[in-house]
């Protein structure tokens, strides 16, 4: 019996498969393309092999930069999953507590920020933090804190933590309702039988929700990963993109720009900026890979 | 049916034909959104009623967003076909590209001196791929009203700037100097190349690093770096995290006595300054007697696009840029911007007239890393707004400061060698 070619399936995946291939692998693999090329005076590019690599990480004046961007990228994950995703988890938690009331209201408060332009946020937060004309001195005042107060965006010691925690505030969001989701979906009869056992709350919590739940905590981990090594936009919003004082705000992103755009003087260069995206897309992969190779699959086969 | 299609398209593609070929479309890119209106209502129609026919459309981009989004465009052929030039490299960049056209002897270039044209030529000063616009000039503005009431005078030397400002601060009202770091580029383009340029002479110290007779370490480029050093007691409580939004502010609200500036922002202040007339000064000169010098920088040009398809009337309109009308109309409708061209022009604004009177008894020089400097890595301007920022943060010494900036142009610049 002959067999026709299955044209149905071919048709339906075409739109998914076209438009991932056009607006997403095209340009991915031709950034790898692109990496490899180097650009001259008249803007001819031509073969250059792993000379931008070299460039990139053996110049001084390209791998303190770039190291330095790394450096803060790390620190801003971390400041991320250490306060974003236990407070999201805290919140859901909070949240899935039967009578808790106003449990909605909360949500959508909470989850605001996140539907915000991000240069909203980052204007507004640069107002309230104003040493000149915000609210955070006054209100420190009230508890009698006035002398804790500093310009901390200005600061190189603190204007990374205090730009990544304007960022843990507007996404907290996301890790919340994520495990709400989670939380929620939980069957009641595992939750009541372990309380005929006899369990308290502390323990069902800790010792059969979080278990079910893992894969949702591994997925948030996951998510905030990928987006906080692809951040740019508060950073060039609030501190520009030479991300000053002395470059301590500066991450993957803002160093990228500069170096495929350019800034003011500084003329860019669309094949070293090539190499310094695939540079953030092999860290994005690396940690994606060490993700599902180790966790992600423990994680399934407990689950199931 | 058929023939009616085919006959239809047949009158489409050849209104299409008709349309292009009238042509007298011009399209302006430019980083001067806030001159929008002045362009569409002012300018315009006056180049409009020399050259009935041609339709010109401005379309400006954000200042921070111009150069990536213009350099896309050009390379996508979709820029508009007169380009808005920034100074020296990143011109001379698009030039080589290909993307500009040469000018030199076009109609309008004979009305500006050599010194204009400087920062859009080739190296060997060939080549004119720019015809100069406008030019703006660094200094200090200050709050009149309260220069009367606590008796100040404006101060000619660095000594006497510091003594206005520990008034000003005795009195305890008043911020004595407004300028934030948090933004980092007043720093640099304001502070450093503005304050210095009279201890390193102008033109003669800048052409001295080119030639590499002069180092950042000689004292005429490290005495600024001290200077800018002893900023901090007198600015804004947390000045760190100020932005230049923040600075106008604080002058225009009438909170702060002294305002380090550039011409561009007389207009705002105008505008904005809560019942308080305006003043300006030039950067004090280091010791009472000695020669002022002026940053007067060459910032705007036109260039023609080489994908244009209406060059004929760019040239027009590049030629009616050196005309006295232009002049005229630009110096006076866009406040604190000066015409580059040798035409003489009647300055009406007060505080506009009395910074381009800085010209007669002051020499002018251009940002002292504009060119020629600013083509390595590292990068000098970026250099330039870090280590400022720095300086006037407290975070880094003005001997430090002038090593490294040495340094880094020593790696790449054969004659700081």
């Amino acid at each position: 019996m002959k067999r026709t070619f299955p044209w149905h399936i071919a048709v339906f995946l075409a739109p998914a498969f076209v438009i991932y291939a056009v607006f997403s692998a095209f340009p991915l693999i031709d950034t790898l393309r692109l990496s490899f090329f180097t650009t001259s005076d008249s803007g001819a590019q031509s073969w250059a092999g792993l000379l931008n690599y070299h460039t990139l990480l053996g110049d001084p004046n390209w791998s303190e930069g770039f190291w330095n961007a790394m450096r803060n990228n790390v620190k801003f994950f971390l400041i991320h999953m250490c306060i974003q995703n236990p407070l999201g988890l805290l919140l859901a938690a909070l949240m899935s507590t039967k009578g808790v009331k106003f449990a909605k209201a909360y949500q959508t408060a909470i989850f605001l920020p996140t539907l915000l332009s991000v240069v909203i946020i980052g204007f507004i937060w640069q107002l309230i933090l104003s040493p000149l004309w915000g609210v955070s001195e006054k209100m420190l005042g009230w508890v009698h804190l006035q002398d804790f107060f500093a310009p901390w965006l200005g600061q190189e010691e603190t204007a990374l933590y205090t730009l990544s925690l304007m960022s843990v505030w507007q996404f907290v969001g996301i890790p919340m309702m994520l495990i709400y989701a989670a939380l929620i979906a939980i069957p009641d009869e595992i939750i009541e039988a372990a309380y005929v056992e006899g369990a308290s709350a502390w323990r069902i919590f800790w010792t059969i929700r979080v278990p079910l739940i893992l894969p949702t905590l591994g997925l948030t981990t996951i998510l905030t990963f990928v987006g906080n090594f692809n951040a740019f936009d508060l950073i060039y919003s609030v501190k520009g993109a030479l991300a000053g004082p002395n470059f301590s705000t500066d991450i993957l992103g803002t160093y990228f720009y500069r170096a495929f755009f350019g800034y003011q003087s500084q003329i860019g260069s669309p094949t070293m900026g090539a190499a310094v995206a695939t540079m953030m897309f092999l860290v994005i992969l690396g940690g994606v890979a060490v993700y599902f190779y180790f966790i992600q699959r423990k994680l399934q086969r407990f689950s199931f | 049916m058929h023939s009616k299609n085919i006959l239809r398209s047949a009158v489409v593609a050849a209104l299409l034909a008709a349309g292009a070929a009238q042509a007298g479309t011009l399209t302006i890119e430019s980083w001067r959104t806030d001159d929008k209106a002045l362009w569409e209502e002012v300018l315009i129609p006056a180049f409009q009623k020399k050259y009935p026919g041609v339709t010109v459309k401005f379309a400006p981009t954000a200042p921070t967003e111009y150069d990536s989004s213009l350099n896309a465009r050009l390379a996508g052929g979709t820029a508009g076909d007169l380009i808005t030039c920034r100074p020296f490299d990143k011109s001379l960049d698009l030039y080589k590209k290909g993307q500009l056209e040469k000018l030199n002897g076009k109609k309008g270039l004979e009305n500006f001196p050599a010194s204009a044209k400087v920062a859009w030529e080739t190296d060997d000063g060939k080549d004119t791929f720019c015809e100069p616009i406008a030019s703006v000039i660094h200094g200090f503005l200050y709050n009149k009203k309260i220069f009367k009431e606590l008796g100040l005078n404006e101060p000619k030397t660095t000594d006497e700037f510091f003594k206005v400002m520990d008034k000003v601060k005795a009195s305890g009202k008043y911020t004595p100097l407004a300028l934030g770091t948090n933004d980092q580029w007043e720093a640099s383009q304001i502070v450093y190349t503005s304050i210095g340029a009279p201890y390193w002479h102008g033109e003669e110290g800048r052409k001295a690093l080119i030639n590499g007779k002069a180092k950042f370490t000689d004292a005429g480029f490290t005495e600024p770096f001290e200077v800018e050093a002893k900023y901090g007691p007198y600015l804004a409580k947390g000045y760190s995290a100020q932005t230049y939004a923040d600075t106008q502010n604080l002058f225009a609200s009438g909170k702060a006595a002294i305002v380090a500036a550039g011409s561009w922002d007389i207009g705002y202040y105008n505008q904005n300054a809560q019942g308080f007339e305006l003043g300006a000064f030039p950067p004090p000169v280091p010791k009472a007697g000695d020669k002022c010098y002026i940053s007067d920088h060459t910032d705007l040009g036109m260039g023609v696009n080489t994908k244009s398809k209406n060059k004929e009337d760019a040239y027009k309109f590049v030629e009616w840029l050196g005309s006295q009308e232009f002049a005229d109309l630009y110096t006076n409708k866009v406040t604190g911007f000066f015409s580059l061209s040798s035409h003489t022009i009647a300055v009406k604004d007060p505080v506009a007239k009395e910074f381009l009177d800085w010209r007669k008894s002051c020499a002018s020089t251009i940002r002292v890393n504009a060119q020629i400097l600013n083509r390595g890595t590292p990068n000098m301007e970026n250099e330039l707004w870090n280590i400022n920022s720095q300086v006037i943060n407290g975070k880094m010494s003005p001997k430090d400061a002038a090593a490294r900036l040495q340094s880094g142009l020593a790696k790449w610049y054969k004659p700081a060698q």
